[in-house]
């Protein structure tokens, strides 16, 4: 019995040599994978219309229904988006949503994806309703984290 | 009345001392865990997470004292002051220095040289295991009275050769007092004279403090938390330092009897005194950290298959050896 004890010291003893696994959060911040969901980010196109064409999809693939997107008529002289129509109200709810992903599969246009980010704390639920000026981010090019996921096929896969 | 002030001061002192250092175990027990687990341990709270013992007594002070309805309170309040004022009281017969002149006054640092000193700890240490049994059972629920049961089994496997294991050193240094003991070991430690009669000790010294792989009182992965499940507040903290405060009083013997004590080259004995006794709190940690518990018969027949008969043997041999070349 006295072998076994002597023998499993040494190994809690070698492992406490080895160096820690732990990741001081705050200070250091791990590279998120390729592919992780994060906070959803909508996508401009590069000439700077919005992409979502506010056709609902979204919201209607959504399993919790945390997104909900109202839609206008474009003005055919100044355009929002590229289609007939655009999202005149886009908003998600953050604490309701579960991250699958859906959202960003349904869309046809490549409007709505998930990023990397998933800091995003508040001290009251209301400002978690996440509404389009604080979900648009820019075109693709602009989001670097972004790139290295979506090719542009991959986003307009129904298009 | 000079006196009278040097021993209070003497017993603030080592008291505060005590405690303190009790308090940091807990810091340091985390961090040894950590250590083994390749995690790093509470490292937040002031430098190195130095603060976190004062963080978690001030949380703990603050936390709501919950009583069982059909609990017994005098006994359920009582019970951890049983187990804390032993485990402090046994401290005063260890010497943590040489004599020292402070005002051109000689002062041994220990707080009363009893001529009787190891008995003196041991019929404290028995009484330590009181306050978990009346904790337990004044609980009045099921998993504290089985980890009461527990120890007080478990106390009755242990005691006799956890007394056994020191009569060696006893026969040896012939005195019972500590401050003989040390002077006994100006040449030699007695760990080389007595290396049996220390592993015993040793193994005793670990079921004495309830510490894993002998915590079968507290036993969290069976009984919730043993004989303080239904503690909370600064009761349940109450019972959290008697451990360490046994801990670290039962170091502090071991020192004494095989390792020298305060003794020790270069540095100022009282250095060297917590530097032995932190090496036994280590071994502490790094044992809890390393074994699973015993089973509960494994405690009872390693106690009275094993440990007694080789401490009776270890005992038989000493004196033997001393009758035979009449040391």
């Amino acid at each position: 019995m006295l072998s076994e004890v002597i023998q499993g010291m040494w190994v809690t003893i070698k492992h406490s040599l080895r160096s820690r696994e732990t990741v001081q959060y705050p200070e250091v911040k791990e590279e998120m994978p390729v592919g992780y969901r994060g906070l959803h980010k909508l996508l401009l196109w590069e000439d700077g219309l919005e992409r979502c064409v506010g056709c609902k999809l979204c919201s209607a693939a959504c399993p919790v229904d945390c997104i909900y997107v109202e839609s206008a008529e474009n003005d055919p002289g100044n355009p929002t988006s590229k289609g007939e129509r655009y999202a005149s109200i886009y908003e998600i709810n953050e604490l309701r949503c579960i991250f699958c992903g859906y959202c960003e599969e349904a869309c046809p246009v490549g409007a709505v994806v998930l990023g990397n980010q998933y800091e995003f704390c508040e001290d009251d639920r209301d400002k978690f309703i996440y509404e389009k000026g604080d979900l648009l981010v820019g075109s693709m090019e602009e989001v670097p984290e972004l790139k290295a996921r979506y090719s542009e096929q991959k986003l307009l896969k129904y298009v | 009345m000079p006196e009278l002030v040097i021993i209070l001061v003497k017993i603030l002192v080592a008291f505060g001392a005590l405690i303190l250092i009790a308090a940091y175990m807990t810091w340091m027990e985390r961090r040894v865990f950590a250590l083994v687990q390749v995690r790093y341990g509470p490292n937040r709270v002031g430098l190195a997470g130095l603060l976190q013992p004062i963080a978690d007594g001030i949380k703990l002070m603050f936390k709501e004292t919950i009583i069982p309805d059909r609990a017994d309170k005098f006994l359920f309040y009582f019970a951890p002051a049983i187990t804390l004022i032993p485990a402090l009281a046994a401290f005063a017969v260890v010497p943590f220095g040489d004599t020292v002149t402070i005002f051109g006054k000689k002062v041994d640092l220990l707080i009363a040289d009893v001529n009787v000193g190891i008995l003196y700890i041991f019929a404290l240490s028995g009484m330590g295991v009181y306050g978990v049994v009346l904790g337990a059972w004044a609980s009045n629920s099921k998993y504290p009275l089985l980890g009461g049961l527990r120890s007080s089994a478990q106390l009755i496997s242990y005691e006799l050769s956890l007394g056994l294991s020191l009569l060696g050193v006893v026969m040896i240094s012939g005195t019972l007092s500590l401050k003989g003991i040390v002077a006994g070991q100006a040449n030699l430690p007695y760990i080389f004279l007595q290396p049996v009669g220390f592993l015993l000790f040793l193994v005793c010294m670990i079921a004495e403090t309830n510490r894993a792989p002998f915590d079968l009182p507290e036993a969290e992965s069976e009984l919730t938390g043993g004989f303080h499940t239904e503690y909370s507040s600064m009761n349940f903290a109450t019972y959290f330092l008697a451990e360490y405060c046994n801990m670290v009083t039962f170091s502090a013997v071991a020192a004494t009897f095989f390792l020298g004590g305060w003794r020790g080259p270069i540095l100022p004995p009282v250095v060297w005194f917590l530097l032995k006794i932190l090496a036994f709190m280590f071994f502490f940690m790094w044992l809890r950290a390393t074994t699973p518990r015993l089973r509960y018969d494994q405690l009872m027949a390693f106690g009275w298959k094993v440990l007694l008969p080789l401490s009776i043997l270890n005992v038989i041999a000493t004196a033997v050896i001393i009758v035979m070349f009449d040391l």
